[in-house]
């Protein structure tokens, strides 16, 4: 700065410290648009919605302060919060770790096959997964589970059941169809399993080979072990995901039957933006957060125990 | 003798292994093929025989009922609104998403590293927890009912986004820049002249799940968007298919491909890119 200031012509000086400006803060540019997203729509909205967790709002007047009220509210007096949290904790329970077994099986499956038609195998697999959080593959998904649908259509033709079964109205089968669907659409874990498989380098199997290390051996002390550093980032992935189940629940079964299948954030959306009790809503939000935050942590803290990682010359 | 055994042992194990992937696709797929061709069935077939996978007689009246749409408002609005908000928002996300990348990887100034960190903690953060105050934010701006909500948090980049722009950054040498520093270059030119071209592979996976993301993004304009006219695919499809009052099934079938139509070319052209992007963001994540 001293030396541009020294110099006589002002205009030249005023440029160059605007280009020296602009080359100092480059990087703070170069990031502008994050750092105000983040200050504006993610810092500044969970301030508020901290402090609305504390408030009875409904839009039209003003937030009340009540505390701590709606957080003791939701744990000693909601019998929704309670089906909610169930709700979505089979489904997380249930559904991610079929779903992570069935993409390392297919991708197994896909691996080390030299013939060009796997990647339409692939593909074929992956497609779903592309479509399926639509709402047409959630209404599609609707009609094949009615009772005059093609699930029923189907069984009934091979004289498996006598009469129509409701899949969406029962509460013993409706969670089981949406976890069907979040298993259906298994191609992301796939593709990086798949990638990870290709990873591992042919010699290891070679050697376990040579020392009469059978297929169940290779897989249990090759395989898996190397690929544990993969199903870490799928766990966590497909963890969060399962946490935010919305779309599929909202159409499919409107979280019946018997709130069976009222996912957490399904119920979040109903009670801010059905019954506008947001301050509520907030609260409910703050806990999810904490839930998932608990379920990361000890996704992160347990992996030293079962991820494995290759020293790192070994790994590039 | 032994080896043609072998041979023949290997042969049959390889078309048993193509058997059972080709039946198994056949039912992972099922329900796609299935929806596409009740979308061609009479209102008579869909009732007394839904499961059939070859309509008889193939009708077209259903792609033209549903096109219809509801509320004097045809299906042309709704995809031609999705149109516009997807491929805004696709430009601005990655656009602002590829900035970020780069002034994380290439420059180095104060605070860097909290602020990468804070990123990467926000990958982590579910979108669900802001919806609230971010809708009463939008409300307080006088955003409700028009396409802001949807589009201006897009121009701030999305951090799974820069993630992966920046593996890719992280590929490409250097010395790159530091010749474009020595033939007069800035920080701002090196960018956009040298490296945002060699960015090309990670910026097209980035299009593509901007775009299909977007498309099938459901809750946020549920809540922003009020006016029929104003209607996403996504919503409509829920609007259309309203259980209490459907009577033409096969209208919303149509209508339901129609609305994977976008998705389905995507997939079909640029499946390259969709499965290297999954493959890598895992891998080196």
């Amino acid at each position: 700065m001293i030396p541009s200031v020294s110099k006589p012509p002002v205009s030249k000086s005023g440029r160059r410290s605007v280009s020296r400006f602009f080359d100092r803060a480059a990087g703070y540019l170069f990031i502008s648009p994050w750092l105000i997203g983040f200050l504006g729509f993610t810092l500044l909205p969970m301030a508020v919605s901290f402090y609305l967790s504390l408030t009875r709002y409904n839009v039209i007047s003003p937030p009340v302060f009540v505390g701590l009220k709606n957080y003791a509210e939701i744990f000693t007096n909601d019998d929704r919060f309670i089906s909610a949290l169930q709700a979505t904790l089979v489904y997380v329970f249930v559904h991610v770790p079929l779903k992570l077994l069935f993409s390392l099986a297919v991708a197994m499956l896909l691996y080390k096959t030299g013939s060009r038609i796997v990647s339409v195998y692939r593909a074929l697999f992956y497609l779903p997964s592309i479509i399926g959080g639509s709402v047409a593959i959630a209404v599609m998904w609707r009609r094949i589970f009615g009772v005059d649908g093609i699930v029923n259509d189907f069984l009934g033709r091979l004289g498996l059941i006598e009469y129509e079964i409701s899949w969406l109205g029962q509460p013993s089968t409706a969670m089981g169809t949406l976890i069907l669907l979040g298993i259906w659409q298994f191609g992301s874990p796939m593709l990086i399993f798949l990638a990870g498989l290709k990873q591992i380098p042919d010699s290891y199997y070679e050697a376990a080979a040579i020392d009469g290390c059978g297929w169940w051996g290779r897989l249990w002390r090759i395989t898996l072990p190397l690929l544990t550093p993969i199903l870490f980032f799928n766990l966590l992935m497909q963890l969060i995901r399962a946490f935010m189940c919305f779309t599929e629940a909202f159409i499919i079964t409107e979280g019946g039957p018997m709130d069976r299948t009222l996912f957490y954030v399904l119920y979040l959306y109903q009670k801010s933006f059905k019954y506008f009790q947001m301050g509520y809503g907030c609260a409910l939000a703050w806990i999810l957060l904490a839930v998932i935050g608990l379920f990361t942590l000890l996704v992160f803290r347990s992996s030293q125990y079962w991820v494995f990682y290759e020293s790192k010359d070994g790994a590039k | 003798m032994l080896t043609t055994l072998n041979r023949r042992r290997f042969l049959l194990k390889r078309a048993l292994y193509h058997l059972v992937m080709i039946l198994f696709c056949f039912v992972m797929i099922y329900p796609i093929l299935w929806l596409f061709s009740a979308s061609f069935k009479s209102h008579q077939e869909l009732i007394h025989n839904p499961g059939s996978l070859l309509p008889h007689p193939v009708v077209l009246t259903n792609y033209a009922d549903g096109w219809r749409g509801f509320g004097g408002t045809t299906f042309k609005t709704f995809i031609g609104n999705s149109l516009f908000v997807c491929t805004l928002s696709t430009v601005f996300q990655v656009s602002s998403s590829a900035l970020v990348a780069y002034g994380f990887s290439r420059i180095v100034f104060r605070g860097r590293k909290l602020l990468f960190s804070l990123m990467i903690v926000t990958m982590l953060l579910p979108a669900q927890i802001l919806l609230i105050p971010q809708y009463i934010l939008m409300n307080g701006f006088g955003w409700i009912n028009t396409y802001l909500p949807l589009l201006v948090p897009t121009l701030f980049g999305l951090p799974f986004f820069i993630f992966m722009i920046m593996q890719f950054i992280q590929g490409l040498p250097v010395e790159l820049d530091e010749a474009a520093a020595i033939d007069g270059c800035n920080k701002y030119s090196t960018f956009f002249r040298i490296l945002l071209p060699l960015l090309k592979p990670a910026l097209i996976t980035a299009v593509i799940f901007s775009f299909y993301w977007k498309w099938q993004e459901f809750l946020e304009p549920m809540l922003y968007l009020q006016n029929v006219k104003k209607y996403t695919m996504p919503i409509a499809m829920n609007l259309f298919s309203d259980p209490s009052s459907v009577t033409n099934w096969g209208a919303i079938y149509a209508m339901s491909i129609v609305s994977m139509i976008p998705v389905f070319l995507l997939f079909l052209f640029f499946q390259k890119y969709l499965v290297e992007g999954i493959a890598t963001s895992g891998l080196k994540g």
